[in-house]
């Protein structure tokens, strides 16, 4: 009997009027827990009942008391009929089960109906008592902490990253059973809301014993997923990042072990965002990307499936000029030879050959999927990408790397492979990473596959669903590979189902990643690792191509690092993760997002299927050119945190893409883009010299409005080992040349620069318009979808969360692709304005982590879903910063890049990412704008932020906790002291009287509004204040107005903390904290 | 192509002042749109029409999920469905219960019936005070009478603890509840031209010089109900225009000490038996002290007005045979002070 479970029902307020007669209430409260329920007293005639009830107690097995929630059902007493319920309460008792989270709950909870919303209040007390249990095979993981946030957490640091860990249940959708047809909505709301807080503690349970497993405590980056599925089942799916973490006490840190500085002294310094850096490289233009479909077949065996690998050629305009607008192709070689009959039939595969990328060698390889083929299925596989994988492997064993450093990488890479190898998915769902931890970035690695859930063979088990993840996740580890990294970051997953079909999808980074923190008593051997690793500069290594440049996984053009002039960089960079607080930008960073829109036919079955999966790759291929288009605009050349989501409707594929573009100054600048129309004379040359201007104004408008002023002079000065005498004519040139001398030029200076867009068709003049639409925000606004937002980091107090969500129908019935996408986009931009009109008192202010999701939930509805924080920042610090910035650099630059090497050899034993960080440290102040302020950030100071921080919490005598909420692992001001357990849970709205709630608008308002008070109560009875990495995973709409009715499902998740102002605990260390030893030894000093 | 549904909600409430004066003041949407453009808010942040009609909607559907909340203003402070700063649930407090002096005017002293209620229509359209906006004050009038109605204590004191007002403003619906509970009638034309605010300052007069709470603090509708007893008393007085003897001597004391200071004396000395029968008289009726009106001519300055109330109230103390010298102190304080508010233009 490992667990005693006590719950105390203090008091209830705000009840609604059961009796109509009395105008009052006769509550009394049933707790339960598993099978035991327990009942108070009546308190009769009240609104505002005191029960103060004894301490029930409930004993169970540890087991339960993870996966079961508290379940607190307030009624009123009726004498003469049944009791009516008012509502309830769940309460997940997770929190309790750690030694360092919350050791009681207390506090007011909502009372949910789920169709009346909330119904007045109840004070309850909830504690518990573990024994230890000794007993080896134990099915509980009490102990194991549960992180959404995607990086270290503040005040905890990593000793041993394990990795991936994923586990996935399945369960019939209480919606679809029998009985569903008998009970009451509500009955079978709360069975559906009871079944999930069921599955998703026993998700975590069993995700929480692999752990245990691995040795780990804790799962960092811990996403759950929900697939409703609908006939065929309810899953709960999860994936997270296993780590061994140590809290650190914040007396203790860093200054005593070298080896915990990698993580605590930037971490501590501030766990916001020092610890979000880790290097990471860039995603060269590769996307690579695999599509799988079912496809009609020859034989009729259950369930067929067709993998076909696109390597979207995002890069192919860089390389071929002539190319350009190669729409309808998805250019890759079919390599497998045994399938390349296969391919030739597949409709709208039609394969061009992608000059460099193509490889004739390595053509063997089976095909990974074929690892799993059974009997009972026939397997088409066609991979593109085969060559690719061999080429890139064959380098990590020795194939010819490049510089200087290779043979040192080459025996890194391969220690680090050991390492990792050993696991079957070196995946990472962390997109920020202490310093040090990323070594390269090759690029981001994407698979997607169409299934159909009507041929599962038994729904009720996991087996099928298992299989279809480890088919795409060992798509995505091959992709890893041909891109030359032994690792996947930034890793996520996720699902769009429409009736019988569902695309699963995954998308990451592939990296390089320091193996220090791979291994067993990582510690010690890091000691002996680091003289082996790359002399790499911190703030340039990550964009250093971890592939071999001979033979490059797609084509990319490659130059010499514009920081340290030794490693080849490629020159435009995708990551699914977040910017590295040590990586050198210029300028701000911007949301840049592509939109795409595709009708297609209405089917059924396989026929749908393949429709699909044909689609799929044309989708793929036009988002990342939009993408690569409005980088371009933007004069940027990196993205990151890019989250692509191809949603399935009836009739139609909706895709969003969503990126933060930067200029890192270690990648080449970008060119501009040119128009260039098809043949002469083809389109009027005024046209297309007017558009050609446009664009050009665009792109000098986005230049200032970002201000991206890279420093070259003074890199010049530096002197870089390779001249590039082209450099800084490609910087101007698309300015200053009329658009007739391009087309000739860039046949001449050709690849550096060129981005033809070339004009041959009324859609392509369209898809120009298009570009042209996106408006920069306003001033004072900037916008972002990652944790850090480039270029700004001196925050201050104010936070507003928020989430929006809007609905359109599309009443017209034949619409065109074309205005299908101008409604589509316009739909984004507008929900945008709307953000920076709604939130203009804020200013200046910056929209971080914003996210979009999009759905058709409807034949003719498109749905958008956003949640967000708006945060303001000091205007004036930033442009000091700015301004100073490029006076400093060369001189700076030069002391660096000396530095280092001499910190390596004079101080061995101290981990080389240690002189990363001092170095760093060395720069923050003049040059590395952006670091410094997000040191400031984290550093104790700031009176302006904390004081208003402060005063919020004192604010009026009013009972409420204030509870403040960010999609970001941090709050602007504060520092965590203490995590108290995930926050996830799930809700079910539904209503019969639709248009007395106020339509569709007031039933969702209301809805949503309640889901924040109800986390923000759970997170006050916890005893925090507030919730990182909140993010609202599922929010599904389905209306029917002609029956005046609507239900709603929500699943949010985050993670409760208490945090404190900086202030409040560190004294007057305000002043100018630039070094970063500086700031930890503050830190330490608390 | 339509928008079918579209929500913002912030995890602090978004809520702009302006907007909500808005809606207070009973504008639809699209009127508040219309407003809101010629406010030029759209030069702000270069916002479209269309971004200003979806704030506008998500606003006013904000304000009326709190409209319950704001019946009762103490719930604000601890509900969890919104979060509101503070300073901002004061705000919204303030103004939901804030009203038109032009409106509040028009009912002023009626019963806060239903049949009232029916007249708002009539009411809106002679004060353009939109219908909507009249409704939420008459309904703002009538849960603070019936929330005070049955409180013991000091009538303003219970108003802002309830209702979380500012005092000006708790004092101003003390006034309402007083009249509305006695009575008064405000309507009269003779008595158009004094606004709320005279009505509201003879209402706080009475309050704490007539009424039960005047003298005991622990009853009852103590500020609303008049002293019993005290208006018993005021019956009193009329000995000092049913005698003769004190009359005359009463007229003599009053001219002698006004001869020579103002200029209207003759008229004074003519019209001094009717005036002090009119005053004596309200006394011994109190219906309304608003009655005063005959003290009102055109030709007397306020300061002449001053004047000889202060000569008349003082001499009466001189009368040897007059012996109600506390009530009638407690009388003419009030009708003096009263007298002063009302003897404007």
């Amino acid at each position: 009997m490992p667990g005693k479970l006590k719950a105390k029902i203090v008091a209830g307020r705000h009840l609604p009027v059961m009796d109509r007669a009395s105008d009052l209430t006769d509550a009394f409260v049933e707790v339960k827990f598993g099978n035991t329920t327990f009942k108070t007293d009546v308190c009769p005639k009240s609104l505002n009942p005191q029960w103060n009830s004894e301490w029930f107690k409930f004993e169970v097995d540890d087991e339960d008391l993870q996966d079961e929630p508290l379940q607190i059902t307030v009624l009123d007493h009726d004498t003469y009929s049944a009791n009516d319920a008012i509502g309830k309460v769940y309460i997940d008792i997770d929190p309790l089960l750690y030694s360092e989270a919350a050791s009681v709950i207390s506090g007011w909870f909502p009372i949910y109906d789920t169709i009346h919303g909330i119904r007045g209040e109840i004070n309850v007390i909830v504690k518990v008592e573990l024994f230890n249990d000794l007993n080896r095979f134990r099915q509980s993981s009490c102990g194991v902490k549960f992180f959404c946030t995607t990086c270290i957490p503040q005040c905890y640091r990593a000793t041993l990253v394990h990795g991936f860990v994923e586990e996935l249940v399945v369960n019939e959708d209480p919606e679809y059973q029998w009985i569903d047809r008998i009970r009451t909505p509500r009955a079978s709301n709360e069975a559906r809301q009871r079944l999930i807080s069921l599955m998703s503690g026993e998700l975590q349970r069993k995700i929480g014993l692999k752990v245990l497993e691995m040795g780990g405590n804790a799962v960092v980056g811990y996403l759950q997923c929900f697939d409703l599925e609908g006939e065929s089942g309810l899953v709960v799916r999860a994936i997270g990042t296993a780590c061994t973490l140590d809290k650190l006490s914040s007396g203790s840190a860093p200054n005593t072990n070298t080896h915990m500085h990698p993580n605590t002294a930037p971490a501590s310094n501030a766990c916001n965002s020092p610890s979000k850096d880790g290097k990471e490289s860039p995603l060269a233009h590769g996307c690579r990307s695999t599509h799988n479909s079912p496809v009609h077949s020859v034989c009729s065996s259950q369930r067929l499936s067709q993998n076909f690998s696109v390597s979207v050629p995002t890069l192919i305009f860089t390389e071929e000029p002539h190319s350009v607008r190669c729409r309808p192709g998805i250019f890759l070689c079919p390599s497998s030879p045994i399938l390349s009959t296969d391919t030739l039939s597949l409709p709208g595969s039609g394969s061009v050959g992608c000059g460099r990328g193509s490889n004739p060698r390595a053509t063997t390889s089976a095909p990974l999927s074929s690892i799993q083929s059974d009997s009972a299925l026939l397997r088409k596989s066609v991979s593109f990408t085969e060559d690719l994988l061999l080429a890139a492997s064959g380098m990590g064993s020795g194939g010819s790397a490049g510089k200087e450093a290779g043979p040192l990488r080459t025996l890194l890479r391969q220690q680090t492979q050991t390492a990792l190898e050993q696991r079957e998915f070196p995946f990472f769902t962390l997109t920020s990473f202490p310093p040090g931890f990323l070594l390269h970035v090759g690029g981001v690695v994407s698979a997607r596959s169409v299934k159909l859930l009507d041929r599962i063979h038994n729904p009720d088990e996991p087996e099928t669903r298992d299989a279809w993840w480890e088919e795409i996740r060992q798509e995505i580890k091959s992709h890893a590979r041909a891109l030359g990294c032994h690792a996947v970051v930034g890793y996520s997953e996720s699902t769009s189902i429409c009736e019988e079909v569902c695309i699963l999808s995954a998308s990451g980074t592939a990296a390089i990643l320091n193996p220090r923190y791979m291994r067993e008593g990582c510690l010690d051997i890091g000691c002996t690792d680091h003289r082996f690793e790359e002399p790499s500069p911190p703030n340039c290594g990550f964009c250093h191509i971890p592939y071999d440049e001979l033979n490059m996984p797609f084509p990319a053009q490659l130059t010499y690092c514009y920081h340290c002039r030794r490693q080849k960089v490629p020159d435009v960079l995708f990551t699914t993760i977040d910017l590295p607080s040590e990586a050198a930008v210029a300028g701000k960073g911007c949301l840049i997002q592509a939109r795409l829109c595709r009708l297609k036919k209405k089917a059924q079955g396989e026929a749908n299927a393949t429709a699909i999966s044909n689609l799929l790759p044309f989708m793929e291929y036009e988002l990342h050119t939009q993408l690569m288009n409005k980088l371009k605009l933007r004069s940027m050349n990196a993205l990151f945190g890019l989250h692509i989501q191809i949603s399935v409707g009836e009739n139609m594929l909706l895709g969003l893409a969503s990126a933060t573009g930067v200029y890192l100054t270690a990648l080449p600048a970008p060119g501009g883009i040119q128009i260039a129309g098809k043949t002469p004379g083809d389109l009027s040359s005024e046209h297309i010299s007017s558009i050609q201007k446009r664009i050009n104004d665009t792109i000098a408008v986005n230049k200032e409005l970002y201000q991206i002023n890279p420093p070259e002079l003074a890199e010049e000065g530096v002197g870089s080992p390779i001249p590039e005498p082209r450099h800084r004519s490609r910087l101007f040139r698309s300015h200053s040349e009329s658009s007739d001398e391009l087309s000739e030029l860039d046949l001449s200076h050709g690849k550096k620069d060129a981005f033809v867009l070339e004009i041959d068709d009324t859609d392509a003049v369209e898809d120009i318009h298009s570009l042209l639409i996106d408006a920069p925000p306003p001033t004072g606004f900037y916008s972002c979808n990652t944790e850090n937002m480039p270029g700004i980091s001196n925050w201050t107090s104010g936070v507003q969360m928020f989430t929006s969500v809007r609905v359109l129908r599309l009443s017209n019935a034949n619409l065109t692709n074309q205005g299908l996408n101008k409604i589509f986009t316009d739909l984004c931009e507008n929900l945008l304005k709307s953000f920076y009109f709604k939130l203009r008192s804020m200013i200046p202010c910056c929209l971080c982590h914003l996210n979009f999701t999009v759905a058709v939930p409807e034949e003719e509805l498109i749905q958008v879903t956003v949640t967000a924080v708006a945060m303001t920042y000091d205007k004036e610090q930033t442009q000091e910063k700015t301004a100073e910035k490029p006076i400093n650099k060369g001189s700076l630059e030069a002391e660096e890049q000396l530095q280092f090497p001499l910190e390596l050899c004079a101080d061995s034993s101290s981990s080389n990412i240690q002189t990363a960080s001092k170095i760093s440290g060395v720069g923050e102040s003049t040059n590395m704008s952006p670091r410094v302020s997000s040191l400031e950030r984290c550093s104790p100071l700031q009176e302006g932020r904390s004081r208003s921080l402060r005063s919020s919490r004192s604010f009026g005598g009013s009972s409420v906790t204030v509870v403040k909420m960010t999609p970001l692992s941090f709050l602007p001001g504060t520092r965590i002291i203490k995590y108290l357990g995930i926050i996830n849970m799930f809700f079910i709205r539904e209503t019969t009287s639709l248009r007395e709630e106020g339509g569709v608008s007031g039933f969702l308002h209301s809805f949503i509004a309640e889901v924040f008070a109800m986390v923000r109560a759970h997170v006050a009875a916890l005893g925090g204040n507030a919730v990182v990495s909140y993010s609202m995973k599922e929010c599904v709409f389905m209306e029917n107005p002609n029956k005046n009715q609507a239900q709603c499902l929500i699943n949010v998740s985050g993670d409760a903390v208490i945090c404190i102002s900086e202030t409040d605990q560190e004294s007057s260390a305000s002043t100018a904290n630039t070094g970063q030893t500086g700031g930890s030894e503050t830190d330490g000093a608390t | 192509m339509s928008v079918e549904l579209d929500v913002f909600v912030g995890n602090t409430t978004i809520m702009d002042e302006e907007v909500y004066q808005l809606w207070l003041d009973g504008y639809t949407v699209n009127d508040a749109v219309k407003v809101r453009m010629e406010g030029g808010v759209m030069d702000e942040c270069e916002a479209s029409k269309d971004v200003l009609l979806s704030d506008t909607m998500d606003q006013y559907r904000t304000f009326q999920m709190c409209e319950r909340l704001l019946h009762s203003p103490a719930k604000l402070a601890n509900q969890l469905l919104f979060q509101i700063p503070p300073h901002r649930q004061i705000m919204l407090i303030e103004r939901y219960y804030a009203f038109d002096d032009t409106f509040v005017r028009e009912v002023l002293g009626k019963k806060l019936s239903k049949g009232t209620k029916k007249d708002l229509d009539d009411i809106s359209a002679k004060t353009s005070v939109t219908l909507k906006s009249c409704r939420r004050q008459f309904d703002n009038f009538k849960r603070v009478f019936k929330v005070v109605e049955e409180l013991k204590g000091p009538l303003v004191e219970n108003i802002r603890q309830h209702f979380l007002l500012s005092d000006k403003l708790a004092r101003d619906y003390a006034a309402i509840v007083f009249f509305a509970n006695n009575r008064f009638e405000t309507g009269k034309r003779k008595l158009q031209y004094l606004s709320f605010q005279d009505f509201a300052f003879c209402a706080g007069q009475l309050i704490s010089n007539w009424t039960v709470g005047a003298v005991d603090n622990m009853v009852e509708d103590m500020d609303v109900d008049l002293d019993k007893e005290f208006l018993q008393e005021l019956k009193e007085l009329k000995i000092l225009i049913t005698d003769k003897d004190l009359l005359d001597q009463h007229k003599s004391l009053v001219c002698t000490a006004l001869r020579g200071k103002t200029k209207v004396f003759i008229e004074m000395e003519g019209s001094f038996k009717n005036l002090s029968r009119g005053l004596i008289n309200i006394a011994a009726n109190i219906s309304l002290p608003l009655r005063l009106y005959p003290c009102r001519s055109d030709r007397w300055s306020a300061a002449d007005m001053k004047l000889y109330l202060t000569h008349y109230t003082n001499s009466a103390h001189i009368l040897d045979t007059f012996k109600h010298q506390v009530v009638w102190d407690r009388y003419m304080g009030v009708v003096k002070s009263c007298i002063f508010k009302m003897y404007h233009d």
